[in-house]
């Protein structure tokens, strides 16, 4: 198959960015669908050209027209107002066209199927499609199919690759290089898509990580798989082991259909086991980073203080999603105009 | 004038003969005459079997035929057709049509397009409840009488336990067996996948093993108290084999059998593709029920087929439509499109040295007979007996060929195995002592 070319961009068009001395061709991918493949290098260029990214937002007008003549479309089939939102304004303040495709109120509520939705898109005009899905592999499957790019917003239970990266933008702009941190991840595993892309990301660089949940709550064979196939971390089932000494506290969200799905007895039970609070978090190392994907219900996985207190970074995750979000629309971009290769996988 | 067929100098192996050595084989009119060394014969049609190996054509206990109804994903002529290049020359096809195969109208129409439009014989099984909806028991009596060989909700599992105790009691009026699709369903709840680290790599929801175990174990308990026979279908699992092991020692009337692709392939086919791969590629046409397993339970299944312990191999022919296999994972249907396949990829056991040729043809052959003693129902069935229907099959142990989905006589594309070469291929299936189907495949 061949690449569509990309737009050509308007010759009197300002220089785009002034990135860092980052170098862009450690970045070959056309799709981004998970972090269990993008090497440490691609790692630190996607931070490197997301700090860039920040110092445009908080200029006093934050716009360049990087992306000019960009097409980007947001195709979510599940809701969601801090990823879209953010995707949004990444490739407005990158001087994008953004257009969101609701599923629901698009064809797809006519029942057409995601390949022809995708393709549809893509004849519109679509350069990027960022999707979200509630089914764990969509983006594969569209990646599969599409010649624009594909970048995974979150597919059920699998992977939120950029969730996890602004995760890891926030740890390394507070606490520097993660390697040998010890990094905590609490809560609903088993249902988290936040916190897979995570475990491969974190382990990539380094990181020390434990998860803990309730058993109920534990990925089937996380810690018995075979080498190299998931990714190398701790269970401990006792919270209050956990955190001792963290340096990273990850609280995830514990989503009230759990509790009727029988994982856990109950919010009472569950908060009294797993919330983290400021009796617990005083077990972690001090100044210790607090971290939710949100939306948080506080009082569950979260105690109100500890949400709010000083050491939570909620807010500045979502900030930094933007500049993530950025990054990662501009690399791909560049890959894009490059001819990117496909990524492993994806063959035709 | 009668019409002679003699297949000359083939390796002729006859597991329920226990013949293994080159001779030629003489049909008459559809039957068996005579299998013996440099026969002389006038005015026969020759056809030359000299390096292939000349068996009993292949008997599959477990067909999806997909007709009435869904005909979309397969029919009886496309169904049979299929049996045919795969070596088979008698398929039990299973109830799961639409509407269900539960009453004699439903068999009648069934044995009426297989003598009209099929390729090779078909077996019936009927349905264990009314309209396979496991609340009341179907009229097995009836069944029976049009020609039913077992009894099965295949497709779901007799859930209700007090449901399959009637059943098992019920249908041992008739000496049938109920054949069981063994899943707790409670275990399995929105399951698409085997539960192991490849779900947890994938995001996926996955059905443990104890899910099957577990069912297992219960209808060898209602065998058992019940004195009825069980035939557990396409077992998966390291412990539901060994369940099936134990019950068989003390006596129990169970018996089992198992898919080609449950002794092949693993788990890691849905991500990697059976052609491997770093990339995840969340393979539909691997998305089957009972699930790919792990590695640990392909063995189990082999040492289990090896000893005895698993009667037979049955396909689990389970084609569909391209559009409900081009889709989300979670959407996609669940069934692979085996009957074409089943030999080549068998052969991976042989020429792995697990088994030998001769075993592996009588897992495929007398084995299925004897489970369901489907003799009682087809004299000679499964043998090349002087008598026996002339239903053999021609087989080229060492070739290798490219499996093409496009070239299957199945509607049904859905195999993970496109792009792959198999060693070991059918070069002719006669039926009835006509060529059902005669070697088209592209060997490579």
């Amino acid at each position: 198959m061949t690449i569509r070319a990309p737009q050509p961009r308007p010759t009197d068009a300002p220089a785009p960015l002034t990135t860092s001395d980052a170098d862009e061709s450690a970045w070959q991918r056309r799709h981004l669908l998970d972090l269990d493949d993008v090497s440490v290098d691609e790692l630190d260029l996607v931070l490197q050209t997301a700090d860039t990214m920040k110092e445009v937002l908080s200029r006093e007008v934050p716009r360049v027209p990087a992306l000019r003549g960009t097409t980007i479309m947001t195709l979510f089939y599940e809701n969601s107002t801090r990823t879209r939102a953010s995707f949004e304004l990444a490739g407005k303040v990158l001087g994008a066209d953004v257009i969101n495709v609701s599923a629901s109120a698009s064809s797809v509520s006519k029942g057409e199927s995601l390949i022809d939705t995708v393709k549809t898109l893509q004849a519109v005009g679509a350069d990027v499609i960022v999707l979200r899905h509630n089914r764990s592999g969509a983006p594969y499957l569209a990646a599969r199919h599409a010649r624009c790019s594909i970048i995974n917003a979150g597919d059920g239970l699998h992977a939120h690759p950029t969730q996890a990266l602004l995760d890891l933008l926030t740890i390394r702009s507070r606490i520097g290089d993660v390697r040998g941190k010890r990094v905590v991840i609490v809560g609903d595993v088993l249902h988290s898509r936040v916190a897979r892309s995570n475990l491969w990301s974190l382990t990539a660089l380094g990181a020390d990580v434990t998860v803990c949940a309730p058993r109920t709550l534990v990925p089937v064979g996380l810690e018995h798989a075979p080498e190299g196939t998931l990714p190398p971390v701790r269970v401990e089932i006792d919270l209050d082991r956990a955190i001792v000494g963290a340096d990273v506290v990850m609280a995830l969200r514990m989503q009230h259909e759990r509790m009727q799905g029988g994982f856990v007895p109950g919010v009472r039970e569950y908060s009294r086991l797993y919330q983290i609070n400021a009796a617990r978090l005083a077990r972690a190392k001090p100044g210790a980073l607090v971290l939710h994907p949100g939306p948080m219900n506080e009082g569950v996985e979260i105690s109100h203080e500890v949400a709010h207190g000083l050491q939570s970074h909620v807010e500045e995750q979502v900030t930094n999603g933007v500049a993530v979000r950025m990054a990662v629309l501009w690399l791909i971009t560049r890959t894009l105009s490059r001819g990117g290769r496909l990524p492993a996988g994806s063959a035709l | 004038m009668t019409d002679r067929l003699i297949i000359r100098n083939g390796r002729v192996i006859d597991p329920a003969a226990h013949h293994d050595r080159v001779a030629d084989v003489l049909v008459e009119d559809g039957r068996i005459v005579s299998v013996a060394p440099d026969l002389n014969v006038e005015g026969a049609r020759e056809m030359d079997a000299r390096g292939l190996v000349v068996a009993p054509g292949f008997v599959d206990l477990h067909t999806h035929l997909r007709d009435p109804g869904l005909e979309y994903k397969e029919d009886i002529a496309s169904g049979t057709r299929a049996a045919a290049r795969g070596g088979f020359t008698t398929v039990c096809a299973m109830p799961n049509t639409v509407p269900a195969m539960d009453s004699r109208s439903i068999v009648e129409y069934v044995l009426r397009e297989a003598a009209a439009r099929g390729s090779v014989r078909v077996l019936p099984i009927g349905a264990v409840s009314k309209e396979r909806a496991g609340r009341e028991l179907a009229e097995l009596g009836d069944l029976a009488a049009a020609g039913c060989v077992a009894f099965s909700d295949d497709g779901a599992p007799v859930h209700d336990a007090m449901l399959m105790r009637r059943a098992l009691e019920y249908a041992s009026t008739f000496d049938l067996p109920i054949i069981d699709h063994c899943e707790d369903e409670s275990l399995a709840h929105d399951a698409v996948m085997h539960e192991g680290w490849v779900s947890t790599r994938l995001g996926l929801r996955g059905a443990p093993s104890a899910g099957e175990e577990a069912a297992v174990m219960r209808d060898i308990a209602l065998a058992e108290a019940t004195g009825a026979h069980v035939h557990i279908a396409h077992i998966s699992t390291r412990g539901a084999v060994a369940a099936v092991r134990a019950a068989k020692a003390r006596g129990v009337r169970v018996t089992a059998e198992v898919t080609p692709h449950h002794l092949t392939l693993t788990d890691e086919v849905v991500a990697y593709g059976a052609l491997g791969g770093e990339g995840l590629v969340y393979e539909t046409n691997a998305k089957v029920n009972p699930p790919l397993r792990s590695q640990d339970d392909v063995d189990a299944c082999v040492v289990g087929l090896v000893d005895g312990t698993i009667d037979c191999i049955a396909t689990d022919h389970a084609p569909h439509a391209i559009t409900e296999k081009l889709c989300e994972f979670d959407e996609a249907a669940f069934g692979i499109s085996g009957l074409e396949t089943a030999f080549g990829l068998c052969m991976r056991l042989v020429h792995g040295g697990a088994l030998p040729l001769p075993a592996l043809i009588e897992r495929m052959t007398a084995g299925a007979v004897r489970a369901l003693r489907l003799d009682r129902h087809v004299a000679g069935i499964g043998t090349l007996a002087a008598g026996a229907p002339a239903e053999i099959v021609l087989l080229d142990p060492t070739a290798d060929w490219l499996v093409d989905p496009e070239r299957f006589a199945s509607k049904g594309k859905n195999t993970p195995l496109a792009g792959v070469t198999l060693r070991g291929a059918v070069v002719a299936t006669i039926s009835g002592g006509r060529t059902a189907h005669e070697h088209e495949v592209a060997v490579v």
